[in-house]
């Protein structure tokens, strides 16, 4: 959790809150710092608040309450055509009447940059994304990935040292997707900028960022480098948000120190890790990783926790078997299982015993 | 008993006539007038006693009179006229009957003589400038002006209009040379006489522009006839000239602080037509109508719902109060003595010859 | 083997008919079911629209009514010379009589003679005095006719009655065009007319002008209120709709009324600035029965035609265009300029189109509110269709504004390109 801003960060958002009507707050007290270099993902469900930090770190909406700071000057009143961001659109925003060379120097031309600078700087942004050959199309002549390329290409064009991106590869395939994510990260630490990046894609925010801050409900849920993310989920909507995840419902019924134990609502008796419940007595959902689950005696490690499960569903995916199982009551468990070569595949109707480590089973807020 | 005689008399006229419609008449009419209170002066005059003599019969109207030349024409290239009755002022008339788009009568086979036997071509007399054309009234076109903006001094004579001097402020003239263009001349010294012999020249249509142009940043042109009463009423001209009905309206009825100028009025004719290519029955119908419409009594009936004279001569002694009103209507009559002393003969033939040709002119001029 | 694949033959489908043949079969059967679909509104247009413009510009050459209801005389003509200064023969004047007679019988003397009079003012009444005396007229031992007719009418005597007739015999006529740019035919071809008869160019260079000048007060006017339209909260936005197309929900007459009574001289407007004392009482503005009138009654009357598709253009352009100037460093001033609108163009090509094309036609606000100097060129054709009945001459009018009209269009076309047009 972030609650405290670090003031020496590149950006900085304190205790920024903002209304649209004075009656609901869609973004609540939110603190953020963001190193200089570092590539912050902002990831969210939609209307989650996370849009309306970007636009207001871009200067399209005014704060209600709070400070943002730039480089460590408030930049509240000062307007977005000053702020110097460099900003990558949702629909690319690439201006229709122009050539890609002119979007190009659109930026240039109004700091009054001189005709031959402008156009070596052009020339060499065009270069940078691959797209050498194209200054002269209108953006209407080119596909959705050159289209972003270009946009990607105007907001860094002017040498600014932070780029907002907004959803910006939502309207791509999969598989261009996925090389322009590369090409961002690489472009952006190449250039070593920081970068500001609103998505709602869980892949997109784990394969690209350095930090992740998950939005729900105006608020940050949690601030993490990926891999904390996805393994240490501070709460059940981080759990629930980032990668599949199974959960049991029950009540604590003793904590020491690191660990806990779970009664089930169907009865069953658990080991978990507690990581915010704080009494016995306390409601609890308990997270399970699919990949953590262990269904070969074999592979179980020592001190693995053991339940009793049903198969109801065993699909293949290729890399992968994924199995739908009923695990206390719970009729939506699933576990995935590398396509090892000694590794079984189950039946449905096959009775089967499931453990994992107290470890991996993390005791969370109801 | 004499009443019942009459009463008996009328009765069976209705009953030979009701027998002839059964056979040979269509039973409904398409009538088409000006609309407004001229139009309801026709309605009460002569249209609803029909109606009630015959109420086999309905009757359209359609308000197209100001359009009807045009209309008709077009009805008549598509062979499809669905008017049965025109009303139209003369010169339009004219034109009708030049094109061959209305029917000629023979006025005194098709219309009632006057009471005392006078047969009605005798009894229009030359009101009948067209053989397509029924004259109902005589109306003029006059000045009227603001008593209370004109000065200490009232207009007596149309050329006080042209005098700017004695009278400031803005007139309104009709958007047509039409009877500007003589008095126009009138005022610039030519005889009354001599009027359409000038103007027949380039030198007399130019000598009636330029009077015209010694007033013409000071005139505001009218091209619809209630546009002058308005303007008058709104003080945004002290004298304007405009149809003589509209002013006993404007002056009768709403009591406006307006005078007429009857001097060199200029007298027009409004009638009916009967449009070429009626089937039989149709036909039928409206010359029954017609003849009834026209006759002395009815012409004079009309006059007591509006200021326009009867065409015929033996409907004036007939005129009397206004309906609603009781004022006398003689004295707002054009066609009174004590109104029409000093008049100005409109020409048709010379019209009909020279109108497109000083219509360029007059708009050439207009937009100079 | 070789004479089913080698033989460049015809390739053949699965019944044997050639492939070429089957699938012109099946297009054609496509095309006729298309074309039956669309047929109503292909008859609607043909009926409604080309037509009447064929009929129009059919009349305004059309002039079969002089060699078909003076069939003789025409032809007898033909051989006389105009610049001799001499009556044509007995001959003409006999198959004139001939002529009147038979026309007189069917009653259309008049109509010739109305045609007539439009180039020659008294021609009107020469035929009709002439056609009521000719129904009596004995053909066989009536003659010599060259007496008789001057008898009736004078004007048979005139060198100048005989040209008219014989100028104006050929079928078709240039007479109207020629009219219609101030022109006629003289005894030398075609000439300018007198100054002081010049109307229809000066009209129609008013027209094109004034209509610039309203279009261009719609462009400047509309703009902000398309803006709001597209930018404003749709509720807000409803409102303002509602408003813009109010004027719609009132009639024409109404509204141009309401323009009488705002600007006359004793009216609201100039009221209001003698009270409160920026004009003087002696010195009311004329701002009514002139172009200014014209142009503020029509601009407010035409105002919705541009501001819609303005608005249907600004509706479709997303703020981040704007936002990402501005992100990218352009002013607010440069933002609008250089990114936004640039985009709405189209709209105001449309708008200017339809605004341009509404205000060139009109006739009626100018009627009323024009005075002498803001009557644009429909006011004669509207006059020679229901007043005149010059029916040849207001037919040469609209196709020169036709004509003019698709001039434009071209120009237009040439310089911002007609696909820049977006409706909506």
């Amino acid at each position: 959790m972030a609650d405290t801003a670090s003031s020496d960060g590149f950006v900085v958002f304190d205790r920024v809150q903002k209304s649209y009507d004075g009656e609901t707050l869609v973004v609540k007290d939110l603190n953020l710092s963001v190193a200089r270099g570092e590539f912050l993902t902002m990831l969210g469900p939609s209307g989650s608040g996370k849009t309306t930090c970007l636009m207001m770190l871009a200067g399209f909406e005014t704060a209600t309450h709070g400070d943002i700071l730039l480089g460590g000057q408030p930049i509240n009143n000062i307007p977005p055509h000053k702020r110097g961001i460099g900003m990558v659109f949702q629909n690319y925003a690439l201006f229709p009447h122009m050539t890609v060379a002119e979007n190009l120097a659109f930026p240039l031309e109004v700091r009054k940059m001189g005709k031959s600078e402008r156009e070596a700087k052009v020339k060499r942004a065009l270069d940078m994304v691959q797209m050498g050959d194209f200054g002269g199309r209108r953006p209407a002549q080119l596909s959705g990935g050159q289209q972003q390329r270009i946009a990607l290409s105007r907001a860094l064009v002017f040498e600014p040292e932070l780029v907002l991106m907004d959803e910006p590869l939502g309207a791509l395939d999969k598989q261009l997707r996925e090389r322009m994510q590369f090409e961002i990260t690489r472009l952006a630490h190449e250039l070593g900028i920081t970068t500001v990046y609103v998505t709602h894609d869980q892949t997109e925010a784990l394969t690209m960022s350095d930090n992740v801050a998950v939005f729900d409900d105006g608020r940050i849920q949690q601030l993490a480098p990926p891999d904390q993310l996805y393994e240490k989920p501070e709460n059940s909507f981080v759990a629930q948000f980032i990668g599949e995840n199974n959960t049991l419902e029950g009540v604590v019924t003793e904590i020491s120190g690191d660990t806990c134990i779970v009664k089930l609502d169907d009865g069953e008796i658990l080991d978990a890790t507690p990581i915010n419940v704080s009494k016995v007595g306390d409601r609890t959902q308990v997270s399970i990783r699919p990949e953590r689950v262990e269904y070969n005696k074999d592979r179980l490690q020592e001190g693995a926790h053991t339940l009793k499960a049903e198969v109801l569903e065993f699909i293949y995916m290729g890399d992968i078997f994924r199995t739908r199982l009923r695990v206390a009551g719970n009729d939506e468990f699933v576990i995935k299982t590398r396509n090892a070569p000694d590794q079984d595949r189950l039946m449905p109707g096959q009775q089967i015993e499931i453990g994992w480590l107290p470890s991996d089973c993390r005791a969370l807020d109801a | 008993m004499k009443l019942v005689k009459t009463l008996l008399a009328s009765s069976a006229l209705t009953v030979t006539a009701g027998a002839v419609s059964a056979q040979d008449m269509a039973n409904e009419m398409t009538l088409v007038s000006w609309g407004g209170a001229y139009q309801a002066s026709q309605v009460k005059a002569y249209v609803e006693p029909y109606l009630e003599m015959y109420p086999e019969v309905s009757v359209t109207w359609d308000e197209s009179s100001a359009e009807a030349v045009a209309k008709l024409r077009a009805m008549n290239e598509a062979g499809n006229v669905t008017w049965d009755l025109v009303d139209a002022v003369a010169s339009d008339a004219m034109r009708l009957c030049d094109e061959g788009l209305a029917i000629e009568l023979e006025h005194d086979e098709v219309l009632e003589p006057a009471p005392d036997g006078t047969p009605a071509s005798e009894d229009f007399g030359d009101l009948l400038v067209s053989d397509c054309f029924v004259p109902q009234i005589v109306y003029s076109t006059t000045f009227g002006y603001r008593t209370d903006l004109i000065g200490d001094e009232a207009p007596t004579s149309v050329c006080d209009v042209f005098d700017l001097e004695k009278f400031p402020g803005k007139r309104a003239l009709q958007k047509r040379p039409i009877d500007n263009m003589e008095w126009a001349l009138y005022c610039d010294g030519v005889e009354k006489d001599a009027i359409y012999d000038t103007l027949g020249t380039d030198e007399g249509v130019n000598q009636a522009l330029d009077k015209l142009a010694t007033i013409k940043d000071q005139v505001v042109w009218w091209t619809a006839g209630a546009e002058t009463p308005q303007l008058l009423a709104d003080g945004e001209v002290v004298m304007g000239s405009t149809y003589n009905g509209r002013l006993f309206s404007a002056i009768a009825e709403q009591d406006q602080p307006i005078e007429m100028l009857w001097d060199m009025q200029s007298f027009d004719l409004d009638g009916w037509v009967v449009p070429a290519g009626l089937p039989e029955d149709r036909k039928a119908r409206v010359m029954h109508f017609l003849k009834f419409a026209t006759d002395t009594q009815r012409l004079a009936d009309q006059a007591k719902f509006i200021s326009y004279g009867p065409a015929r001569k033996s409907s004036a002694p007939l005129v009397g109060q206004h309906a609603e009103l009781g004022i006398e209507m003689a004295p707002h009559m054009p066609t009174d003595p004590a109104n029409s002393g000093n008049v100005h003969i409109y020409d048709y033939e010379w019209w009909a010859d020279n109108r497109d040709d000083l219509n360029a002119k007059f708009e050439a001029w207009l937009a100079r | 083997m070789s004479d089913m694949t080698d033989t460049g033959g015809p390739v053949l489908a699965a019944d044997g008919t050639p492939l070429k043949r089957s699938l012109r079969k099946a297009l054609r059967r496509q095309k006729m079911r298309a074309l039956l679909l669309i047929a109503p509104l292909l008859i609607f247009v043909l009926v409604s629209f080309i037509m009447p413009i064929g009929d129009m510009l059919y009349r305004s050459v059309e002039n079969k009514i002089v060699s078909q209801t003076l069939p003789r005389s025409t032809q007898a003509l033909s051989s006389w010379d105009a610049d001799s200064g001499e009556l044509p023969s007995e001959a003409v004047f006999a198959a004139m009589a001939a002529d009147l007679k038979e026309a007189a019988e069917q009653k259309i003397h008049t109509r010739v003679g109305s045609r007539l009079n439009y180039e020659n003012p008294g021609m009107s009444s020469v035929f009709r005095t002439s056609g009521r005396k000719a129904k009596k007229f004995d053909l066989e031992n009536g003659g010599p006719w060259k007496e008789q007719l001057i008898e009736i009418n004078e004007d048979w005597a005139d060198t100048d009655v005989w040209r008219t007739i014989k100028t104006y015999s050929p079928p078709v006529t240039a007479g109207y065009f020629l009219n219609a740019v101030d022109m006629r035919v003289g005894p030398d071809g075609a000439e300018m007319r007198p100054e002081r008869e010049r109307i229809y160019m000066n009209l129609l260079k008013r027209t094109l002008w004034m209509s610039l000048l309203i279009t261009f007060s719609c462009i400047v006017l509309a703009y902000p209120v398309a803006w709001l339209l597209a930018n404003l909260p749709t509720r807000k936005a409803n409102l303002l709709m509602i408003l813009v197309l109010l004027p719609f929900w009132t009639s024409l007459l109404v509204r141009t009324s309401a323009w009488k009574i705002l600007l006359q001289q004793q009216g609201v407007i100039n009221d209001v600035l003698v009270w409160i004392g920026l004009v003087d009482d002696n010195a009311r503005l004329i701002i009514i029965n002139n172009q200014f009138g014209t142009i503020v009654a029509m601009t407010h009357i035409l105002l919705p035609f541009m501001i819609l598709p303005m608005y249907s253009v600004m509706q479709t352009i997303p703020p981040s265009y704007v936002r990402a100037a501005k992100s990218l460093g352009a002013t607010d001033w440069t933002a609008f300029w250089r990114v936004y609108f640039p985009q709405t163009i189209p709209g105001i090509g449309a708008g200017s189109i339809l605004v341009f094309i509404l205000a060139i036609g009109y006739y009626i606000t100018p009627a009323l509110v024009g005075g002498t100097k803001g009557t644009f060129i429909s006011n004669q054709i509207a006059f020679h269709i229901s007043t005149s009945l010059n029916w040849g001459l207001a037919s040469a009018l609209g196709a020169i504004l036709l004509a003019v009209v698709l001039v434009l269009y071209w120009a237009y076309d040439k310089i911002v390109g007609i696909d820049n047009v977006k409706l909506g």
